[in-house]
């Protein structure tokens, strides 16, 4: 039992930094339906800027408090990442609105190679080490333990996606950006500049992105010029498996995604009698994704798609 | 740039109808093609000239996923799997690994039809799907098949893992084994110039196979899928097995290709067949021009060709700065990223594209938000 409970947790914690990511894919669908293959390396982008203020600010001796330095990186992070996003959406993107959606595709994955090879280029091909510098407080929970960093992101990501609604739901601007999302062009009639909305949504999930960058460094122990993709690649199967276009479903399949993954490699073994190992657990989260799909094609809280001509 | 590409075009067309010409165009291009690895290798170094087989293979690639992404519409990106199947078949039957030395000529077809059944199998349960959805199946069915390829040498070693498969068999025919020398009347081919026109000869094959196609009643009804499932269906089109056909079409080129991957290798590991690969040989048919075989061709040959040229970019900073300031192989793919981006900015119906497309891409924008709307399913 305390196997399951921990695995829970640990699935939840990653889960919800998917659920982070995912949102970003979503919601950069929803309006354009483009996948936004570069979406991946923005997250990376700010694991590494963030390392390089915290490596900045620890050893310059200023003898700042460690949580103190983490935050500074974080918002500094999520600053680069917002001018990141921007730049993207407006270099990469923006020419190729008007174009079939391959070719913005095409174009999405060479952005999302250019940041890769550029990161590299600034940091290095090394792994770079999350210097310990917070306080570890471990907790247990029907004989299971968790950090107080697992709770903190579990809590900061849920806080971000409560916001998230909210803005959407409740406020102008997310009024706006649901309507672009419906339909863009009588968006524009009522008003709104369908550019702006455009960019704003880029904004926010580089923003998003750039937390979850953090989170997941933090998490992990290290960060890689490389580590975007397979996080991207994650984030976006948990859009889909949620739904894609939807900002709830991407937050339910980012969770999904994470407990099936975690539960899944605890489990493969006993449930193959050793044969298949917990190397296995990529191989789960595409299998159940693939299942969801075939079963309910448009995804858990997706709306159903009538087919037009 | 358009217009140009337009007046050659007009060229071509010119050209094409005096049919003496076009045979004298024929012959030419098919000296040029024979003499190619002499000129490469004599200009450039052997080194281009392994350069140009990798070219063949990959139009070979891109020429299956043409089938299922340019002319079906079934937006493929875990093609790299099957090329994965053909090229660890043909490496367990044909190494050390298991002992057996299938001959090459039995496990060329073996791969193309295990790959076609993978197709099959990747296409069953995913005919309900469309565009993205369909997309990010292919993509996870891509990565399980590597997961499975990295991870079977326990508890039963079938794939050997991570380290992958050494000391495969090169291609032969009997005695005859092409990554040897050999020398026809005092003319010296080195294994790789054997190889080019081994591959040559598959690859104009497929070339062949991929014009007949296309312009047959399989072809039109994948084109008909591809512009309106409904609308075909209801045209008495069986979508469901003219779908498959194409899944299964597109992943026996690539069985193919994968065999002679291995053989020409002579080794190979799970990473050759990760997800950039599917996304090289994508952007391969993107750039060149979706749906166009010469234009299915250039792409291929232009992103084989232009990330190796790249590695002169050292020379260059060398030249012009007289030393290195970055690394040319770090340089590499950013500059290849960039190029990816500024094509499709300025030609996003990629450079070639097939008439059909150059037809929507015309000057009136209501046609292109036409295309817009009706290309992959799309518009919710």
């Amino acid at each position: 039992m305390d196997i399951f409970t921990q695995q829970l947790i640990n699935g939840l914690v990653l889960g919800s930094i998917y659920a982070l990511v995912a949102l970003g894919y979503t919601m950069v669908y929803g309006i354009l339906e483009l996948i936004n293959f570069a979406h991946g390396e923005v997250t990376m982008f700010g694991a590494m800027i963030c390392l390089a203020v915290i490596g900045a600010l620890a050893g310059s001796g200023m003898g700042l408090d460690g949580s103190i330095i983490v935050l500074l990186g974080l918002l500094a992070a999520i600053a680069v990442c917002m001018s990141l996003g921007f730049t993207i959406e407006r270099v990469a993107y923006r020419p190729l609105r008007r174009s079939p959606r391959l070719a913005a595709l095409i174009t999405a994955i060479g952005m999302s190679i250019l940041l890769q090879n550029l990161a590299m280029l600034i940091w290095g091909k090394r792994y770079i080490a999350f210097p310990p510098i917070l306080p570890t407080v471990r907790y247990e929970i029907g004989g299971a333990v968790i950090t107080n960093l697992q709770i903190f992101i579990m809590m900061l990501s849920c806080l971000l996606m409560i916001g998230l609604l909210l803005l959407i739901k409740k406020t102008r601007l997310g009024r706006a950006m649901r309507a672009t999302a419906q339909a863009q062009d009588i968006a524009g009639l009522m008003g709104i500049n369908v550019n702006t909305i455009i960019s704003i949504t880029f904004i926010i999930g580089a923003a998003l992105a750039a937390v979850a960058g953090v989170m997941v460094s933090a998490y992990y122990g290290l960060a890689h010029y490389y580590m975007g993709f397979l996080l991207g690649l994650k984030a976006f199967t948990a859009a889909v498996l949620g739904g894609i276009g939807n900002i709830a479903g991407a937050m339910l399949g980012g969770l999904l995604l994470g407990v099936i993954e975690s539960l899944g490699a605890g489990y493969i073994g006993a449930l193959t009698g050793g044969f298949l190992g917990s190397h296995y657990q990529d191989v789960f989260a595409f299998f159940v994704l693939i299942l969801v799909l075939v079963i309910r094609p448009s995804g858990l809280l997706g709306e159903r798609v009538v087919e037009r001509a | 740039m358009m217009v140009s590409m337009r007046t050659l075009h007009q060229y071509w067309l010119q050209f094409r109808s005096d049919r003496r010409l076009a045979w004298l165009a024929y012959l030419a291009l098919a000296v040029l093609l024979t003499a190619l690895p002499f000129l490469t290798g004599d200009a450039l170094g052997r080194g281009w000239v392994r350069i140009l087989d990798f070219a063949l293979l990959y139009i070979m690639l891109a020429l299956g996923l043409n089938i299922v992404v340019g002319y079906a519409g079934l937006l493929d990106l875990g093609y790299i799997a099957f090329y994965a199947v053909g090229a660890y078949l043909y490496a367990l039957l044909a190494s050390p690994h298991f002992d057996l030395h299938l001959p090459f000529w039995a496990l060329l077809p073996l791969g193309a039809g295990l790959a076609g059944i993978f197709g099959i199998l990747l296409g069953a349960p995913t005919l309900r799907l469309r565009g993205d959805y369909l997309a990010i199946v292919t993509l996870g069915f891509g990565e399980i098949i590597r997961i499975f390829l990295t991870n079977l040498n326990a508890p039963i070693n079938i794939t050997n893992g991570p380290q992958g498969v050494n000391l495969i068999d090169p291609v032969a025919f009997g005695e005859f084994s092409f990554n040897q020398t050999h020398t026809f009347f005092g003319v010296t081919f080195p294994g790789i110039y054997t190889y080019y026109y081994l591959f040559l000869v598959l690859a104009l094959l497929m070339i062949f196979i991929s014009l007949r196609l296309q312009n047959s009643r399989i072809g039109r009804a994948w084109v008909a899928i591809r512009e309106d499932e409904v609308a075909a269906e209801a045209m008495g089109i069986n979508t469901r097995n003219i779908k498959l056909l194409a899944f299964a079409m597109g992943a026996s080129f690539a069985g193919i290709s994968g065999g002679l991957f291995a053989g020409f290798q002579g080794f190979i590991s799970p990473e050759s067949f990760n997800l950039f690969e599917s996304i090289i040989v994508l952007c391969m048919i993107v750039l060149g021009g979706m749906g166009n075989i010469a234009g299915v061709i250039l792409g291929a040959v232009l992103l084989t060709v232009f990330p190796e040229a790249l590695r002169y970019i050292g020379d260059l900073q060398n030249y012009l700065f007289g030393r290195i300031f970055v690394d040319a192989a770090d340089l590499r793919m950013l500059i290849f990223g960039l190029a990816l981006i500024l094509i499709m900015i300025f030609r996003p119906a990629g450079l070639l594209p097939s008439v059909r497309r150059r037809r929507e891409f015309g000057d009136d924008a209501s046609m292109l938000a036409q295309e817009q709307a009706s290309l992959y399913d799309i518009k919710r």
